[in-house]
């Protein structure tokens, strides 16, 4: 059948037409956030006034921010948490993939999928379900705890020193998961031969794990931690559900994007809240480029 | 077929389907459409007044868009700043009313077609006060008010041998009542020091004074009235009075079922609550009463506001509309007896139905006393940074309850870091 000639494309634009579903997209829900944050970093704005009451402060917010004690609190937790959710699921899911993918043969998929589930549910579920797991008088983690030690409940999510390690303990175990398929999939690639010759020249597993496997995925652990330390740095979801999205009390799990977001639509301030987005930003470049020096080949 | 026969026909068909859509249009525009965003139960409220609406003007619809409370709040504050989907009126909360009256996004009622200070002394005075900005401009009006009261468990009282006026006299009073229920009966005072921080930073305010901030923004953190709260509160925490739960948290709603709490100081609406969903089991075993040491405030509050990007054609009709939701006596007592919409409106204040005995209440007529306190409650004037200020201060009450830390270094930290804020 032919299609009439109003709808037949030339193709010379075809490609270009095939492109704009994401390029458009891309534009409305990508580009236009990032330049209109960017212009509104250097100006002044009461947003229920509307568009016209902005008012241009040069570089006010940028100082502001930089001057101000709640935003390096919150790039303190933030570090913080990035950190001890960080680490500890590099440190985990490397051994726990070796070991599925040694160990586990037909089971290795179902084994794979229930650590993978947590990273495809949503956060807000776990969320839910993890403040009612941590609440104090009628959370399962107190009475589990209660019974297995006694002792006064806990006071998971109200008490400051509580909240950092609640959150963190939420985020590694969504993400744990997610790094085991990364390193499966690294895992897989390593040729066997390398095992059989090794294992003749009498390495021992664990040699072969320090000598063989690690070298062999190491660009697969550079992709996982550069991964890990950009998300770490934008923690939003988890802390703000848990902490009624107010950050906690004494701001412990305020990270730097709550933050900003309060700033924002808390406390009006869409000027510094822009400066400050763009000044975590900075932070993931930087960072993301120290892992990047940290992984680079040595001559 | 080829272009040229079906040209004729196709130009038919166009005409056919242009003239259907003017007709529809047409039809569309003779019958005009209010929308009013609201948040639940003042959505509730709107549809109930919709047919005494529709006797005073039968070609107007109404169009209620209705929201979750902080839905509602970030919709209209992005309608407000890109003045795109603005509904003719919206319903807005006392807390949101306070931030948007310092920007320039609301009418000022005061101007024709609105005219709202030919009406003011006919608005309880504080309510209308919390719509007023420091400039004069008068951005919303009130549809509801929440007068606070001291809510008490008389079983857990009368167990303990408290009365009702040891716990009211004075704030030390109410401290040693706490010590003695307490004792005798394991009960907390109060759900969290907070709340009684909350309350005695309202209290002593001079006229036109801010609570955070004065007239010329400076700080007034490092005031006795925060000494006192702060204080206060420490001795609260010290002597384990009160139960360290947060209001609308699990353990808050459990603590009221199972009668480990025996005050409560909120707005008077907090009753209808307790009876409808929080705690329906106790029902018979509270009572009402003023704050201790004669204090007034108010708990929350509903207004309605034009915003000033919103359908000029429509302005005039959105303001006749929030004059029968908010000058309408019948509008009003009927918001009063379906939602425990506390009236704003004085000229409700003389209906029958406040000296009726509220049985969750043990038969008290409450509404009484509740009225009693609308006349004494005075607005701070609101400052554009309050809500960091509340923020701040909660965080510095937090260390001071449970790190030790000294009052007059927590408020002085407070103090520098609003300051740095006050001017911005």
């Amino acid at each position: 059948m032919k299609l009439p000639a109003l709808l037949r494309l030339s193709p010379r634009l075809t490609p270009y037409v095939l492109l704009s579903p994401f390029v458009i997209l891309f534009c409305v829900f990508g580009m236009f956030p990032l330049a209109f944050s960017l212009y509104l970093a250097f100006q002044s704005w009461e947003p229920t006034s509307g568009l016209s009451a902005m008012q241009f402060v040069a570089l006010d917010n940028f100082a502001f921010a930089l001057q101000d004690e709640w935003f390096w609190k919150s790039l303190k937790n933030t570090g913080w948490l990035a950190v001890a959710s960080g680490v500890p699921q590099h440190l985990v899911a490397l051994p726990l993939a070796a070991f599925i993918h040694t160990r586990f043969k037909r089971l290795r998929n179902g084994v794979v999928g229930a650590y993978f589930l947590p990273y495809i549910t949503s956060t807000v579920a776990i969320a839910i379900l993890f403040s009612s797991l941590f609440s104090k008088d009628f959370g399962l983690v107190n009475q589990g705890l209660l019974a297995l030690f006694g002792g006064p409940p806990i006071d998971w999510l109200g008490a400051p020193e509580n909240i950092k390690p609640a959150i963190a303990m939420i985020v590694f175990w969504r993400y744990v998961g997610f790094n085991v398929v990364l390193y499966l999939a690294a895992l897989q690639t390593i040729p066997q031969d390398l095992y059989e010759a090794a294992t003749m020249d009498g390495a021992g597993r664990l040699q072969q794990f320090f000598f063989i496997t690690l070298p062999s995925i190491k660009p697969m652990i550079f992709f996982g931690v550069t991964l890990s330390v950009i998300g770490g740095l934008q923690i939003f979801e988890e802390p703000f559900i848990l902490t009624g999205g107010r950050g906690g009390s004494d701001q412990a799990g305020m990270t730097t994007a709550i933050y900003l977001y309060r700033m924002a639509f808390d406390f009006n301030d869409f000027g510094a809240a822009s400066a400050m987005s763009w000044l975590l930003f900075l932070v993931v470049v930087v960072l993301t480029w120290l892992t990047n020096l940290a992984f680079k080949p040595r001559p | 077929m080829t272009d040229k026969a079906g040209s004729p026909l196709r130009r038919r068909g166009w005409l056919a389907l242009a003239v259907g859509l003017c007709a529809t249009l047409a039809q569309a525009q003779a019958r005009q459409v209010l929308t009013v965003a609201a948040y639940p139960a003042v959505d509730e409220i709107v549809k109930a007044a919709i047919p005494a609406w529709k006797k005073l003007h039968p070609d107007v619809d109404i169009q209620v868009v209705s929201r979750e409370f902080a839905d509602h709040h970030t919709a209209m504050t992005t309608a407000l700043s890109t003045s795109a989907h603005l509904p003719d009126v919206m319903a807005l909360e006392v807390g949101y009313v306070g931030r948007f009256a310092t920007g320039g996004g609301l009418e000022d009622l005061r101007q024709p077609p609105y005219g709202i200070a030919r009406f003011a002394d006919r608005y309880v005075p504080y309510a209308l006060a919390q719509a007023t900005n420091r400039k004069g401009a008068i951005v919303a009006a009130p549809t509801d008010i929440g007068p606070g009261t001291l809510l008490l468990r008389t079983d857990v009282l009368d167990k303990a041998g408290v009365t009702e006026a040891e716990l009211t006299r004075s704030w030390d009073s109410y401290v040693a009542a706490g010590v003695q229920i307490k004792r005798s009966t394991g009960a907390y005072l109060l759900p969290h020091a907070r709340d009684m921080k909350d309350l005695l930073i309202r209290t002593g305010l001079r006229p036109g004074e801010g609570l955070y901030f004065d007239q010329d923004s400076q700080v007034l953190v490092t005031t006795p009235r925060f000494v006192r709260a702060f204080t206060l509160a420490r001795e609260i925490r010290r002597k384990q009075l009160d139960a360290r739960v947060s209001t609308w948290s699990n353990e808050w709603s459990a603590g009221f079922k199972r009668g480990t709490l025996a005050t409560q100081m909120s707005g008077a609406w907090l009753a209808g609550h307790l009876n409808n969903w929080l705690a329906p089991g106790t029902r018979g075993k509270w009572h009402a009463a003023q704050l201790p040491e004669g204090a007034f405030a108010a708990y929350g509050g509903s207004f309605f506001a034009i915003a000033r990007g919103a359908t000029a054609a429509n302005k005039a009709l959105a303001w006749q509309f929030i004059q029968l939701m908010t000058l309408d006596r019948t509008q009003q007592l009927a918001a009063f007896k379906s939602q425990d919409a506390f009236p704003a409106l004085l000229s409700a204040y003389d209906d029958p139905f406040f000296d009726l005995p509220i049985a969750f209440l043990g038969g008290q007529p409450a509404r009484l006393l509740w009225r009693e306190a609308t006349r004494r409650i005075t607005a701070p004037s609101v400052h554009k940074q309050d809500a960091f200020a509340a923020e701040v201060i909660d965080t510095e009450l937090d260390k001071v309850l449970d790190q030790g830390k000294d009052i007059a270094v927590a408020l002085a930290d407070a103090a520098r870091l609003l300051e740095k804020r006050a001017k911005r």
